[in-house]
Formats: C-alpha cells, sequence, structure tokens
C-alpha cells in the first residue's frame, strides 16, 4: 500500500511539485492575511510578513553553506583515519 | 506507605538475576512482564509522592532511594514506558547477558532519578555507566571494542568529577543532599558537580562519547541508550542546577553544534546520535532559563525525545539489522523493500521537526517560548534557526538518502533489505503511537507535567502559521539545495580526537622508549650479566636440587593446581569478563561490608 501510494505520486512528479509550490503559496499568504501577529515576541515578526517563510529558507542555507564550509576546512576526512 | 515501597529499579535488577533461569516458552512473555510490572510499580508510586527507602548507612550518613515527586514522577514514567519498548524490540535476541545489560541500565537511571542524596545517585550513575558499556562491547562489529572502552574511560573520568565535586560539597557543607544548588554562591564544588552531571548530558565539548559510542553499539543497544543516559543526566541537571545561565549558552551551542555535525554525517546512527546532542541542547537551555515553563518545557521535551528519538533508532537498527549497513553512501532506495520501516522513520523524522499533530510540536516549542518570554529572543531565535536543521536532517535528508533517490546498494544489501519481524514492528508501532499521541491530545503530557498551574497552549493560530512557513520553506530549501547534502564516504573529526590522538601518543612513548630500554638491558645482559650469572646459577641449582625442593614442590604444586583453576574460570582472556568479574565482587564486598 505504502509502495503503491509512493510509486503512484512519483509517476505524477510534476503534478506534485506543483501542488507542494501551491501549498507553500497558500500557506504565506494566509501567515501574512490572516494571522494576527501583533502579540509576537518579536519585531521582526510584527513587521515582516512571512517572517518565518523567509527565516526558514536563509537558516537552510546558512546551516548548509556553514556545514560544508566547516567540512571542507578538515573536518571531514577520509573514513580510515583514525585506523592508520 | 513506607512499607509498601518497592523501589522499580529494585524488580529490574531481581528480574535480570532470574532471567538466566527462565528458559524455553517462557522467556519471551517473561522478558515482556518484568519492564510492565516495574512501570505498573513507577504508576503506582506516582499515587503516592513522599519520601522512601530511606536507609541509615554507617551510623553518619542517611541515604534516600525513593524520592517520588512531581520532577521525578514524569522522568520515571517515561525511562518506565522506554523499559517495555525497548525490551519489546530486542525480543528475539537469544543472548540473555544483553537483556541483562540493558536492564541493569535502566534501573541506573531510575535509581538515580529516584535518588534522594549524592551517593546513592553515585551508586545508580556508575551503574548505568557500566551495564551501558556492555551494550557496546556485545556488538561483535569491528570498532566496538575499542568505542567500548573509550565510553566507560569517559564515563569513569564524569563520575569521579562528580565524585570530587559533591565530596568537596560534603566536607564544606556536611550535607549530601541532592537539591537545588545555589546559583548566586558557587563553589569550586558547584561547578566540579555541574562537569559531573553535563559529561553525561554531552554538552560540548564532554560531548563526543556520544556519536562514538551510539554508532557502536548493538541494533537493541543503541535504543536503550538513545532514550538513558543523557535524559537521566537532564532529571539530575534540572533538579540541581535550574536557572544557571551558563546552561542556556552551552545549551544553544549545543544544539547549533549538534546539528551541523549531524548534516555532515554519513553514518545513520551517527547522524541521529548527533541529533540527541542537538536536542539535548534544548534541555539544556530549558534547565538553563529555569522558569516554570521552561522546566516543563525540558520535562515534556524530554519525553516527547525519548519516544521519537527511540524511533528513529529502531528504525535505523532495523535497517541495519536487515542489510548489515550503516553508511548511507551503501543504502538508498529502499522504500520498496522496507515500507514500514520508512513509515516509522517518517513518523519519528516528523515528530522531531516538531510537525503539528506530532510530539515535537508541543514540547519543543515550550522551551523556545520560554526563552521569548524570558527576554533571550537570540536564544529563541537561533532554537528556531535549529528547528530548521532538525527538519533538514530528520525529516527530508535521512529518509530521502535511506528509501528514496537513487539505491547505492549493492546486490546483496538489496537483497537483504526487509521489513523487520514482528516485535520490532510492534515497538516502533508503540513509540509511533505515543508520537501521535502526545501530539494530538495534550492533556496526556501536560498533566503529568511538575509544574501544574502553568498554562500553555500549542495549539494556537500563531504558532500553527510560524510552524507550517518554517516546515515548507525548509523543505523548499532542501529541494534546491539537495546535492549539497549529498551521502559521502566520510567521517568528521571532532573532539574525541584529542584523546583518541593523546591515547595512541601515550601508547607511543611508553612502547618506544621502553622497547628501547629493554634491547639495552638485554644486550648488556649478555655481555657482562651471563657469565658470572651461569657459575652461580649453577652452584644454585645443585643447592635447590638436593636442599630445598623436597621441601617446597609440595606446596608448590598444590598452589599452581589450584591457580590454575581458578585463572581458567575467571580468566578467559577477554578483559572486559575481568573487568565484570572485578567489578561484582567488588559490589558483593561493598554489600557485605555495609549490611553485615
Amino acid at each position: 500500500m505504502i509502495v503503491n501510494f509512493i510509486d503512484y505520486l512519483k509517476e505524477r512528479l510534476p503534478a506534485v511539485k506543483f501542488v507542494c509550490y501551491i501549498a507553500a503559496a497558500i500557506i504565506v499568504i494566509w501567515s501574512m492575511a490572516a494571522v494576527d501577529t501583533s502579540h509576537a515576541h518579536t519585531w521582526a515578526e510584527k513587521h515582516i510578513p512571512g517572517f518565518w517563510a523567509v527565516f526558514a529558507f536563509l537558516s537552510s542555507v546558512i546551516l548548509i553553506f556553514l556545514a560544508g564550509w566547516l567540512g571542507r576546512s578538515g573536518i571531514q576526512t577520509k573514513e580510515d583515519y583514525y585506523d592508520k | 506507605m513506607t512499607s509498601s515501597f518497592i523501589h522499580p529499579a529494585l524488580i529490574l535488577i531481581a528480574g535480570a538475576l532470574i532471567l538466566p533461569f527462565i528458559k524455553g516458552p517462557f522467556r519471551k512473555p517473561y522478558l515482556v512482564l518484568v519492564p510492565l510490572l516495574t512501570f505498573c510499580d513507577v504508576l503506582y508510586l506516582s499515587q503516592y509522592p513522599g519520601t522512601y527507602g530511606i536507609v541509615n548507612f554507617m551510623d553518619s550518613w542517611t541515604l534516600t532511594f525513593g524520592r517520588v515527586d512531581s520532577l521525578s514522577m514524569v522522568f520515571a514514567f517515561i525511562m518506565a514506558l522506554m523499559a517495555i519498548i525497548g525490551t519489546i524490540y530486542g525480543l528475539h535476541v537469544e543472548d540473555e547477558w544483553q537483556h541483562i545489560a540493558a536492564w541493569f541500565y535502566v534501573a541506573g537511571s531510575l535509581g538515580v532519578i529516584y535518588s534522594g542524596d549524592y551517593l546513592v545517585l553515585f551508586l545508580f550513575w556508575e551503574m548505568m555507566a557500566f551495564a551501558s558499556t556492555f551494550l557496546i562491547w556485545f556488538n561483535t562489529d569491528k570498532g566496538s571494542l575499542a568505542a567500548g572502552y573509550r565510553y566507560l574511560l569517559v564515563h569513569t573520568f564524569g563520575g569521579v568529577i562528580l565524585l570530587l565535586g559533591f565530596v568537596l560539597r560534603y566536607q564544606a557543607t556536611g550535607d549530601l543532599s541532592f537539591v537545588l544548588l545555589d546559583e548566586h554562591n558557587t563553589q569550586l564544588y558547584t561547578w566540579l558537580i555541574m562537569i559531573g552531571l553535563m559529561l553525561n548530558a554531552a554538552v560540548p565539548p564532554l560531548h563526543s562519547w556520544l556519536p562514538d559510542a551510539y554508532s557502536k553499539a548493538t541494533v537493541t543497544g543503541a535504543v536503550f541508550m538513545c532514550a538513558f543516559t543523557t535524559k537521566t543526566a537532564i532529571y539530575t541537571l534540572a533538579r540541581a542546577f535550574a536557572g544557571f545561565d551558563i546552561l542556556i549558552v552551552l545549551g544553544v551551542v549545543m544544539a547549533i553544534y549538534g546539528i551541523i555535525y549531524a548534516i555532515l554525517e554519513n553514518d545513520v546512527r551517527r547522524l541521529l546520535a548527533w541529533e540527541i546532542v542537538s536536542q539535548v541542547g534544548y534541555m539544556v537551555v530549558g534547565v538553563g532559563i529555569g522558569t516554570a515553563l521552561a522546566i516543563n518545557g525540558t520535562c515534556a521535551h524530554a519525553f516527547a525525545h525519548i519516544l521519537y528519538k527511540g524511533l528513529l533508532f529502531m528504525a535505523a537498527g532495523a535497517i541495519i539489522h536487515a542489510t548489515g549497513q550503516s553508511r548511507m553512501t551503501d543504502l538508498g532506495g529502499l522504500y520498496r523493500k522496507m515500507p514500514l520501516t520508512l513509515l516509522f522513520m517518517v513518523i519519528g523524522g516528523l515528530s522531531v521537526s516538531a510537525f503539528p499533530f506530532l510530539s515535537g510540536f508541543v514540547s519543543k516549542s515550550m522551551i523556545i517560548s520560554a526563552s521569548f518570554e524570558s527576554h533571550l529572543p537570540l536564544a529563541g531565535l537561533l532554537l528556531t534557526a535549529v528547528s530548521v536543521g532538525t527538519f533538514l536532517v530528520a525529516g527530508l535528508r535521512l529518509p530521502y538518502l535511506v528509501f528514496f533517490g537513487e539505491s547505492r546498494c549493492s546486490a546483496a544489501t538489496w537483497e537483504k533489505a526487509e521489513d523487520p519481524v514482528w516485535n520490532m514492528r510492534l515497538a516502533m508501532g508503540i513509540a509511533a503511537f505515543f508520537c501521535i499521541l502526545i501530539g494530538s491530545f495534550v492533556p496526556f503530557l501536560y498533566s503529568m507535567l511538575p509544574y501544574g498551574d502553568v498554562v500553555y497552549h500549542p495549539y494556537n493560530i500563531a504558532h500553527l502559521a510560524e510552524t507550517l512557513q518554517i516546515l515548507a520553506f525548509t523543505a523548499l530549501a532542501f529541494y534546491f539545495l539537495k546535492n549539497r547534502l549529498a551521502a559521502r564516504a566520510t567521517i568528521s573529526l571532532d573532539l574525541d580526537w584529542f584523546y583518541r590522538l593523546a591515547g595512541r601518543g601515550f601508547l607511543w612513548t611508553t612502547v618506544n622508549p621502553l622497547q628501547w630500554a629493554d634491547t639495552a638491558w638485554g644486550s648488556a645482559y649478555r655481555v657482562v650479566g651471563l657469565v658470572s650469572l651461569m657459575t652461580i646459577a649453577r652452584f644454585s641449582a645443585w643447592f635447590d636440587w638436593h636442599g630445598i625442593d623436597g621441601v617446597v614442590d609440595g606446596t608448590a604444586r598444590i598452589v599452581r593446581a589450584v591457580g590454575g583453576r581458578v585463572s581458567l574460570l575467571l580468566q578467559r582472556g577477554q578483559i572486559q569478563m575481568t573487568l565484570y568479574y572485578t567489578v561484582s565482587f567488588a559490589a558483593l564486598f561493598l554489600a557485605a561490608y555495609v549490611w553485615l
């Protein structure tokens, strides 16, 4: 059942992608239009529409690039490093 | 009610000691029964809060084995529940020693949670460290033996620091009780105790043992380990160090540190272990903030964390159990072969990512809210960023690289991959059920939290909107950057580099000069000593042969025969077993000394 469902989605990949984009857009529009942020904790939440969407995207990018940079700076090494 | 107090740890210990005698068809029911009884005992004790099991120790100290209050209740509940789930997960394991080690480990954890003073705490603390080491040693994979030794040595070091701390405190104050320490009057012993406890919570820079050990434990052992050590340590920190500001900083560092290493990691269980470091960081922050909401959040998150992390480790264990592979460079595309495991891993992954209606949503947000409400917006924002990273790693990267995308499996791996046996599926099902229950039926968890008068509503529009935005745009970022998160056949150097290479350096300095001295001595001996020695030897041989032998030989032969028998029995060449016997004897002597 699970396998069939995944295969079903995989065969319709462009449609799935489209639905996901639409869903993301709806979430942002809904958050901007319908959610009261006047009691939010931070200035940014109150004044930047869709703050958490921007925040999440930027955090992901920063984390991925930071990790990649640290990895390349010498932290990542061969698997047999300790066996030598 | 003192007469009806039976320590839950005692049930597990007695159960473990009887286990080798239960064989055949009775084994499996018995294995379920013992943790179930323990759980019932914990539930029973929760009805009657109070202090039990007070023992007078050597006339001068009062030991408290059973402090049942709102903080210990919630932790004992989840530990006992996890003991049931973990034992069911390992029901197919024939080797009784693995169950015994696991039960002693849980008993240690429960003992720490109910302990009222440092002596009892220390006793069970060491029991945990020692029993869990065997969960690593039982794994026959390459590297497990060494990892077990590193784990044991690190925890022994931590134990000694803790011991130093509370002995100094006893000397200064004459007090052994395990209570909240004063933040405004810190002494050397305060920091020593904190370091000892923080080592078990894997707070950087004392964290390297965790990914090292958890990735090398047995499949079932890792499920136990991921639950007990760090969360028991969080309990002790919440007990003694609530409101210590330094923990906020350390916790945030810990959360970020863990998630960055998780992004780089290739080994499935190491990735999950790094995420424990990251998630426990939230709890350390919660303890550091120390307000009622923050402590509630810490307890709630520890509770939820044990279940979803157990679920993730069980799913990862199912993959390793079936395929024998733990590196994501050797996996991929497995959804066709292991659909149920995929389902459970996704439930666990979405729970840790704070998906609405799953457990992380109602627990993690409490700590983040507490940091905003305590006017720590930076901590709150950084923890939210880590929450983004968590979804990136556990919710997206891990399932994607193991179950979707291109298959990097060898033909043999692909052939072997299948959903695990019924008991492993059942255990995962129970954990998944609780993940959903906690997230969907909030009073189940919230009614157990220590500060009952704190009101917190996770399901409000603003929180929902925040979470959905975060999840959607993290997924989007993952989609664009997934090539940067691909599996690479590397390991990541961490602070254990220092003691691993320091150990090697020590070995080198010991071996090489000693070798040189030995060789030099050998040559000198041959040149100078041998001739004179031979002369003396000839004389003493004559004397020995004719004089002494007759008397001594008889005695010597007896001693040798007895010694041979004993060492045949006790020294099978495996130093782990020797260690085991030594500690057992030491424990027996201690018990005899105290009670006789």
